[in-house]
C-alpha cells in the first residue's frame, strides 16, 4: 500500500526535476527551435505541478494556450527567421559566470529573505473548492463572472488589443504586386461587365479562312 | 506532504534560471522572450501555490489575467520581431543601435 501524501511528494519531486532540467536546457541550449521545444516541456510539467496543487483549469489552459498557441507561434517565427547561430552565441562564455553569480546570489536572498523554514509547515490543508462544495472550474468561474466581472472584460479587450496590433505591425503593402480589391469586386455591377447587343439577322458573315490554308503548331 | 515551501523555492529557481538567461543570452532577442515567459511562470507557480495553501480564489484569477496579458505581451513582441529582422536582417541586440546619440 502506498501512501498517498509519499507518493504526491515522489510525484512533485519528478515533475519540478523535469521543470528544472528543461528550464535549464532553454537557456543553454545552442539551437533556438530545441530551445522552444524545452520550454514546452517545462511548461507542461509545470502544469503537472499544477495539477498536485489541484488547480485543474488553470493546468488545462497552461496546455491549451501556452503548449497550444503561444509556443507555437514561437516556433513560427524562429523558424521563419534565417538567424545565424554563431553571431547569436558570442559573448556566452564570457557572461556566463555573471549570471550564474548573480543568479545564485539572488536566489540565496530570495530563499533567506521569504522564510522557508516557516513554510515548511504549512502543509496541504483541503481543498478550498472541495470544500466549497464545487469543482475547481466552477469555484474559478464563480469569482470570476461575479467579482471579477470588470477585470475580465479588460482582458478580453487586452486580447483584441493584442491581435490588432500583431496584424498591423506585420502588414505589408508591396508596390508592384496586383492584388484583389474586395470592396470594388463587391460594388460591380453585372450590367457595367455584360453588354448585350443587339444585331440584325439578316447581315451576311465575313467569308471562312478555307480549311486547307489553316496552319497546325 | 507537498508543504508551502517546496512551491515557492521551485518558483525561486525557476526564477533565477530565467535571470541568469537575461545575462548569457543578450544577443538573442527570442530567448530574450523565451526567459520572460520563464519569468511569468515562476509568479504564477507562487500564485498558484498561494492560492491553494490559503484557500483563496484571487489567486488563481490573477493567474488567469497573467496568462492573458502574457499572451497578448507574446504576440505583439513576435510581430515587432519579425518587423525588426525584416528591416535590419539582424535580431541581434548589439547591431540595433541606429537610435544611439
Amino acid at each position: 500500500m502506498i501512501d498517498t501524501n509519499m507518493f504526491q511528494l515522489v510525484c512533485f519531486y519528478a515533475f519540478a526535476a523535469v521543470t528544472v532540467v528543461a528550464a535549464l536546457g532553454v537557456i543553454t541550449l545552442r539551437n533556438t527551435v530545441h530551445a522552444v521545444l524545452s520550454l514546452v516541456l517545462t511548461f507542461f510539467s509545470t502544469a503537472c505541478i499544477w495539477l498536485l496543487a489541484e488547480a485543474e483549469f488553470l493546468a488545462i489552459a497552461l496546455i491549451v494556450v501556452y503548449v497550444g498557441a503561444v509556443m507555437v507561434l514561437f516556433l513560427f517565427v524562429v523558424m521563419m527567421l534565417d538567424i545565424k547561430q554563431e553571431h547569436v552565441r558570442e559573448g556566452f562564455i564570457k557572461y556566463l559566470p555573471v549570471g550564474i553569480i548573480v543568479a545564485l546570489v539572488m536566489l540565496g536572498e530570495m530563499l533567506a529573505l521569504i522564510g522557508v523554514r516557516a513554510m515548511h509547515q504549512t502543509v496541504m490543508g483541503a481543498d478550498p473548492a472541495t470544500a466549497a462544495g464545487m469543482s475547481n472550474t466552477a469555484w474559478l468561474g464563480t469569482a470570476l463572472y461575479t467579482q471579477f466581472l470588470l477585470p475580465f472584460e479588460v482582458a478580453a479587450l487586452i486580447l483584441t488589443v493584442g491581435v490588432v496590433a500583431a496584424v498591423v505591425l506585420t502588414l505589408r503593402q508591396r508596390t508592384g504586386v496586383r492584388h484583389q480589391q474586395a470592396s470594388q469586386q463587391v460594388r460591380v455591377n453585372p450590367r457595367d461587365r455584360v453588354r448585350v447587343v443587339k444585331m440584325a439577322a439578316e447581315v451576311a458573315a465575313a467569308p471562312q479562312p478555307a480549311p486547307g490554308k489553316e496552319t497546325t503548331p | 506532504m507537498i508543504t508551502l515551501s517546496h512551491f515557492i523555492v521551485l518558483g525561486a529557481v525557476l526564477f533565477c534560471i530565467a535571470l541568469a538567461s537575461l545575462f548569457i543570452n543578450r544577443k538573442n532577442v527570442i530567448v530574450l522572450l523565451m526567459s520572460i515567459e520563464l519569468m511569468l511562470l515562476a509568479v504564477n507557480i507562487n500564485f498558484v501555490a498561494f492560492s491553494r495553501f490559503l484557500g483563496d480564489v484571487a489567486g488563481q484569477v490573477f493567474v488567469f489575467f497573467i496568462l492573458t496579458v502574457a499572451a497578448a505581451e507574446t504576440a505583439i513582441g513576435l510581430a515587432i520581431l519579425v518587423l525588426l529582422f525584416r528591416n535590419r536582417s539582424t535580431i541581434n541586440v548589439a547591431e540595433i543601435d541606429s537610435m544611439k546619440g
